[in-house]
């Protein structure tokens, strides 16, 4: 079934419903374009606000600007369509426009639109370590999206580990839901960071909400400690503990410094992994970001390099809801104009854009004082596995570099199968990239990361849903779409 | 039904809603509306729920948002289902999931 | 594949070899194939000749390195014929075959069954192939390099040659390359294996080479356990494979992997090197694969990749030593074969280069062949 109006496609498909995607849809909406808001989740607000149904919103921040979105889809209803539990597994160019592929209650559901905002959210990016695969360990945001989404606190006894400002906001949140919170461990040192005072004065609200989450841990004699990992995770079949250890400026164990903690939770993050498939799928060019992500490049007025894709959000650089919010805004002025509908306020914009300015030199700061070291290379065994999916090890990866001669991350995956397996490569692909240029005691390029990141089909999509599209099927036997022959993606130019 | 709050298994006490029952292999678990198969476990106490294809590795709850597909279970029938993201329902048959779920296609 | 294979048989034949490589070792053809060794989608002629001879080199090779090693599985193909008519179609291409030396079994309905448990009942009868095999060709090109470099080659990948070292009289002696650290290599023979890309590379030499792409997409499925025992096809692909018709031209071909994927092919395009993903294509596989293994409709499809093989006009790769460049040898050219052709190719080439007599007379596969039928 094709999703579009009655009086042709969509003007715009925002792709993802957390701020950045909210934003976009909501601005355009009320420039008058007409819009599709696609996000696989049941509710709007991402990952950032994620919630539970008739949430008041005490435990969230940016509530406020939350329920004005949600007021501005409900007042452009008219011409701003949620579609909730929209699984996008494949965009592609039309001879007019895109087509989105949804997978929608075990049905393909297809959204046509003259432009597309790409605002797919980001997820903890995630080091290796012993143990990393028991029962027990889950990534940060993992933890707090069990607490915010589904009211269920991880475990009883948790540590926190890793690097960023997200960990003690996930750690309060435990604690305040009654959870022990046996430490935050934060690799990194942090103390640069005051150390650019225009920037930070520049953003007094992310200072003061990074504050109170360390005061809500210093209530609850919850430790934060720098300089400190979780190096390895202990038990037979869950976490019954972990060993903590203190690491130099690089991130390498200071020898001694090991010492066992009993827990049976941790929640782990270092920074986060911007969704970057679609943009992948849609041609746009990628970088590899300052804090070592590979992200979509966007250009002053959102447009990813592809013609008639924006880009909001973690996808073009992590920076947070703050600045999700702003780069969704002018995402969707500048979508809304390019489509014919208002043409967007200079004086809006100018606005935005300095506003902008400011957030991405807070998110580069919070970068510069977060980065991951390649110390934490050292923390692996051969047995470690890698890939969690193919569990591929540290062994199998090092060997396809030295028995068989790989020298890139892409090539280590067709000799060892890490990212071969359902998650694609989203969770392995940053260490594994990691870890192969390590061997040539260099860091991964973005030639390389792109190689991790490359996922034509999204999401793990039933043959016969795929079949079901198929001209020659029989119409019998599938409830999904028949695009019709005339603009279907084969028309679409070579790239 | 309930609507106390409740130190579950799996933590510590959070404000509860009116729950209902589904299977998990042959236990009960009670869940509330809108929670996952993976949090009702979680808060039921269990954190394991697949065995891994090659080493037949317990495996549970990882990302809680879809992303990293090792939460896999059964759901009625249907195997590879992601237990972070499929909301529980009344009266659903979860199971754990051995490999690749599919043993009886395996010939 | 074809370039290792050379390198393997050119070491093995004692000579010293370095092997230049544009991009990642096996990342480029050989990355997007199933890696079929197969004869049962050959009829009789030279391409035959050359595949009987492969698929014994390829055993050897098995079983020198480690049958394991390579994912070298003796796995045998089906041909299905859906239909009474196919199926008279299949009978007597397979008499031909097994004519032509090819061990090819007529199958009944029952007997498919048997050997594919999971295939639709609708079936009108098959025939077995148990000569064909499968090797994971990424891992086999590596391989064979490996044990290409324990004999002394040298192997530079990330580095492309730009032009060809001539001498006085005009032969080959050399390839000039974009690396710093190794800009010229001198060498006494060069041999093209540059795959889709074998014409570019021969016409830096001055030598025109008809190689054109033949895009080809592949689905694979999300793990599962041993649920497809053989290469399977339908009757279709044999036809499909020799044709040289530019359209789009699906036919199915599934079969297992080591790792529990299932691979769904095999689609035929000649739309240059478009990269672009395809889903009226993907969709008409998955509806081919669906139709012969009913199951397939509830498996997930985790990825889909492409490829581009490299198709002369006359479907015959192109082996050999070049008159019109002295020093320069062709290794390229095997269309959707390449990596069951590579065993005799490597072979052969190491032949031409120690002065040995050739298993296998090459004037099919010379490389000025074409220029000769244009005349």
């Amino acid at each position: 079934m094709t999703t579009s109006r009655a009086d042709g496609p969509y003007d715009l498909a925002v792709l993802g419903a957390g701020p950045a995607g909210l934003a976009a849809a909501v601005t355009a909406a009320a420039a008058g374009a007409r819009v599709a808001l696609v996000d696989a989740g049941p509710r709007v607000g991402g990952q950032y606000w994620r919630h539970r149904p008739g949430d008041t919103g005490a435990a969230h921040h940016g509530w406020a600007a939350f329920q004005r979105l949600r007021h501005g889809l409900a007042a452009h209803a008219g011409r701003l369509h949620h579609l909730p539990g929209h699984a996008v597994w494949h965009t592609g160019r039309t001879a007019g426009g895109f087509r989105t592929h949804t997978l929608h209650d075990g049905t393909e559901q297809v959204v046509e639109s003259t432009a597309v905002v790409v605002a797919t959210d980001a997820y903890d990016r995630q080091l290796p370590f012993p143990g990393w695969t028991l029962p027990g360990v889950f990534t940060a945001g993992g933890a707090q999206a069990l607490l915010k989404g589904h009211g269920v606190v991880a475990g009883r006894r948790i540590a926190v580990a890793g690097t960023g400002p997200f960990l003690p906001a996930v750690a309060a949140g435990l604690a305040e839901a009654g959870a022990r919170v046996v430490g935050v461990f934060e690799a990194g040192l942090p103390a640069s960071f005051v150390r650019q005072p225009l920037t930070v004065a520049a953003n007094p609200a992310k200072l003061a909400e990074g504050a109170g989450f360390l005061r809500t841990l210093l209530r609850h004699r919850v430790p934060y400690r720098t300089r400190t990992a979780v190096v390895a995770a202990h038990g037979e079949d869950e976490v019954t503990g972990v060993t903590v250890a203190r690491v130099d400026a690089r991130w390498r164990v200071v020898p001694g410094s090991e010492r066992r903690l009993d827990c049976d939770t941790l929640a782990v993050g270092y920074g986060f992994t911007p969704q970057i498939e679609i943009p992948l799928q849609l041609g746009c060019a990628t970088r590899r970001d300052i804090d070592g992500s590979l992200v979509a490049t966007a250009d002053a007025r959102q447009r990813g390099s592809a013609p008639g894709v924006y880009l909001a959000g973690e996808v073009c650089g992590v920076g947070g809801a703050a600045l999700s919010l702003t780069e969704g805004e002018l995402a969707g002025l500048h979508a809304a104009q390019a489509v014919g509908a208002a043409v967007a306020d200079p004086a809006v914009v100018r606005r935005l854009v300095r506003r902008r300015t400011a957030q991405r030199q807070f998110a580069a700061a919070l970068h510069r004082a977060f980065p991951v070291r390649p110390g934490w290379l050292g923390w692996l065994r051969p047995e470690t596995v890698v890939c969690r999916c193919e569990e591929v090890t540290v062994r199998t990866v090092t060997e396809a570099v030295t028995e068989l001669g790989a020298t890139d991350p892409r090539t280590v995956k067709l000799y060892a199968r890490p990212g071969m397996g359902l998650c694609q490569g989203r969770v392995c692909g940053y260490a594994t990239a990691c870890l192969v240029a390590a061997r040539s005691g260099r860091e991964a390029t973005a030639e390389e990361l792109r190689g991790m990141a490359g996922r034509p089909i999204a999401q793990p999509l039933p043959l016969g849903i795929l079949a079901a599209g198929d001209p020659g099927a029989d119409p019998e036997s599938g409830s999904g779409i028949v695009p019709d022959a005339g603009t279907d993606e084969s028309s679409m130019p070579a790239r | 039904m309930s609507t106390d709050t409740r130190a579950g298994a799996g933590g510590p006490a959070v404000p509860r809603r009116p729950s209902f029952p589904f299977r998990f292999d042959e236990l009960t678990i009670e869940a509330e509306p809108g929670q996952s198969i993976a949090a009702a476990l979680l808060a039921a106490g269990h954190r394991s729920w697949r065995r891994t294809r090659v080493a037949g590795a317990g495996r549970g709850m990882f990302c809680g948002i879809g992303v990293c597909f090792d939460c896999l279970v059964t759901v009625n029938g249907r195997p590879n289902q992601r237990a972070c993201l499929v909301e529980a329902a009344p009266g659903d048959l979860v199971r754990t999931q051995e490999g690749a779920g599919r043993d009886d296609l395996a010939c | 594949m074809v370039g290792a294979a050379c390198a393997y048989h050119c070491t093995s034949a004692g000579l010293r070899v370095t092997v230049v490589e544009r991009g990642a070792i096996g990342g480029a053809t050989t990355a997007a194939c199933e890696g079929n060794i197969l004869l049962s989608d050959k009829e009789p002629g030279a391409e035959l000749e050359l595949a009987l001879l492969s698929s014994r080199l390829w055993a050897r090779t098995a079983q020198a390195l480690g049958a394991e090693r390579l994912e070298y599985q003796e796995k045998g193909g089906v041909m299905v014929a859906a239909s009474p008519a196919t199926a008279d179609g299949l009978r007597k291409l397979t008499a031909v075959q097994r004519a032509a030396g090819i061990d090819a079994v007529d199958v009944s309905r029952d007997e498919v069954t048997g050997l594919e448990p999971n295939i639709t009942p609708e079936v009108a009868a098959g025939a077995y192939y148990p000569q064909d095999c499968q090797v994971q060709p990424v891992l086999a090109t590596a391989r064979l390099l490996r044990h290409a470099r324990e004999h002394g080659a040298t192997v530079l990948p990330g580095t492309a040659v730009t032009g060809f070292v001539r001498d006085s009289r005009g032969a080959v002696t050399g390839v000039r390359t974009d690396s710093a650290t190794a800009p010229l290599i001198p060498a006494g023979r060069v041999v093209n294996a540059a795959g889709t890309w074998g014409g570019e590379l021969a016409g830096l030499a001055g030598v025109p080479l008809p190689i054109l792409p033949r895009k080809g997409f592949i689905l694979v499925t999300e793990p599962l356990p041993r649920v497809v025992r053989h290469k399977v096809y339908t009757a279709e692909y044999v036809a499909n494979v020799a044709s040289g018709d530019a359209g789009l031209q699906t036919s199915v071909v599934v079969e297992g992997t080591r790792a529990g994927t299932v691979l769904i092919g095999a689609s035929r395009e000649r739309v240059g090197f478009d990269r672009s993903v395809s889903l009226p294509v993907l969709r008409r596989l998955a509806a081919q694969a669906i139709g012969v293994f009913p199951f397939l409709a509830e498996v997930a499809l985790l990825r889909s990749y492409l490829g581009f093989r490299p198709y002369c006009p006359d479907h015959l790769p192109v082996i050999g030593a070049d008159p019109r460049a002295p020093g320069l040898l062709h290794a390229c050219g095997h269309e959707g074969a390449g990596i069951g052709l590579s065993a005799a190719t490597g072979h052969l080439i190491a032949q031409v280069i120690t002065g040995a007599a050739p298993d296998l007379d090459l004037a099919p596969f010379r490389p000025e062949r074409f220029e000769e039928t244009t005349v």
